[in-house]
């Protein structure tokens, strides 16, 4: 694998062997006292960052770290980007500078696949850590990987997906993803937060939350996203709350080993009620212990095997 | 410690032969060393396989390390990096069934089943009934 910039495209077989990587990553570094291995030293990972992120920039920073890569930041606001440079010089000074692999979360769709067109000839990997409205594969599969931990296994599972989809990458990586690793995936949001083009992806599709409840393995929520929302999508964050929020009632509603995903940062009282986002049936903290481990082997995969043509 | 693939069943069978000749239990565990490797940026992307410390770890004990074939001593020096970042053992030893020669490090066992003296091109297959339905060594 060279680049890893959207999960449509990527067959069980691979996703599967990231996982179980992932997995075995995951029990090499239990109980350890130095948890430091040495597979990728040598190797330069910068992480570009042109959107606000805690866990993806920190999770990949760690991920690099403990396979002993090194790991620089840099992000639009402390960088030459402030002063008008644009991504694909950006991109080529990263490179030229002697960067393996760039990991790059950009507002605009598309903006990984463009970068790694760039970066052929320099033959520096590219990750997508989200782009737009577009996808954020790693987001998918730490979430498969907490899945399967959790229920496990992926195949055949009921997987609702609630919220923005309109606006979500993580919603179309984990489509893509979920399909491939054989799940049922239906999407539950109000019809002004859905897509055109929704009726092509591999999905059931819902408006009603408690009608879904009862025959759902999991169900993952997303936030509302207020920062890429100009328009009345619904007509209070109360009635999207009372609609779509998932309380302890519906908690309830659910089967006893249904289990909450949400990718954060959660939007408290909002998409998920307090209670339901502390209860042991919510795999969120899970989930972003799953991400380190998960990046790592997408590390692994992208860095530590011979040159490739791309 | 079995260093797998074939290395940890190999190990589990050497625990039960002890037990049964002399009733000591002594215990095993599997140790990976893909991470460790050095030829990593020579092939396609390797799998993990599964480590898992013997109980009670592997401080201060004497530990086995066993594998199939040994051949440039490369998977050793793996193991031996690999064996530091897990504790520290009192002393370790090497266990190979089959010796084959042709070593690129200052590397040697301290038990070998058979000494094979094999040209470079010929290739050292170890079956193992738990994976291959047979016990075998075979030269090609």
């Amino acid at each position: 694998m060279k680049h890893l910039l959207s999960t449509e495209g990527l067959d069980r077989a691979t996703a599967t062997s990231i996982l179980d990587t992932a997995d075995n990553l995951k029990r090499a570094l239990l109980g350890r006292e130095v948890r430091k291995l040495p597979t990728l030293r040598g190797r330069t990972v910068i992480t570009l960052f042109y959107e606000n992120s805690t866990r993806t920039r920190v999770s990949f920073e760690i991920a690099g770290k403990w396979m002993s890569a090194d790991v620089i930041n840099v992000s639009a606001g402390g960088s030459s980007v402030s002063k008008g440079e644009s991504l694909r010089d950006t991109a080529l000074t990263l490179a030229a500078a002697g960067a393996d692999c760039v990991i790059v979360r950009h507002p605009a769709s598309g903006a990984a696949h463009r970068l790694a067109g760039w970066l052929a000839e320099a033959g520096t990997s590219v990750v997508n850590a989200g782009d737009g409205m577009h996808e954020h594969p790693t987001q998918a599969l730490l979430d498969a990987a907490t899945l399967r931990e959790r229920l496990g296994s992926v195949e055949g599972r009921r997987i609702a997906i609630v919220g923005d989809v309109l606006h979500s990458r993580v919603v179309r990586s984990n489509v893509h993803l979920l399909a491939a690793l054989g799940a049922d995936v239906v999407l539950v949001a109000p019809p002004t937060l859905l897509p055109v083009g929704v009726a092509n992806w591999p999905v059931t599709v819902s408006h009603e939350l408690d009608a879904e409840l009862p025959s759902l393995d999991a169900v993952m929520l997303l936030r509302v996203q207020a920062e890429r929302m100009h328009g009345g999508f619904f007509p209070s964050a109360r009635e999207y709350s009372i609609a779509y929020g998932l309380n302890e009632n519906r908690l309830r509603l659910m089967p006893e080993h249904a289990v909450v995903l949400h990718p954060g940062p959660m939007l408290r009282g909002m998409e998920i009620a307090s209670a339901v986002a502390d209860s042991p049936r919510a795999a969120i903290t899970d989930q972003v212990r799953n991400g380190v481990h998960l990046r790592m082997a997408v590390l692994y995969h992208l860095l530590a095997h011979e040159e490739e043509t791309s | 410690m079995g260093i797998p693939s074939r290395g940890a069943p190999l190990a589990r069978r050497l625990a039960l032969k002890i037990a049964e000749f002399s009733g000591v239990e002594v215990p095993t565990g599997t140790l990976d060393v893909t991470l460790y490797r050095d030829d990593l940026r020579r092939g396609p992307t390797r799998p993990l396989e599964t480590t898992s410390l013997p109980e009670g770890g592997i401080d201060d004990r004497l530990v086995v390390l066993v594998d199939d074939v040994l051949f440039s001593g490369r998977t050793i020096r793996a193991a031996l990096d690999a064996l530091r970042d897990h504790g520290r053992p009192r002393a370790v030893q090497l266990a190979v069934l089959v010796d084959r020669g042709h070593r690129e490090l200052p590397i040697r066992a301290d038990y070998v089943g058979k000494n094979v003296p094999t040209s470079r091109s010929e290739d050292v297959a170890v079956l193992l009934d738990e994976f291959d339905g047979r016990d075998g060594v075979v030269l090609k």
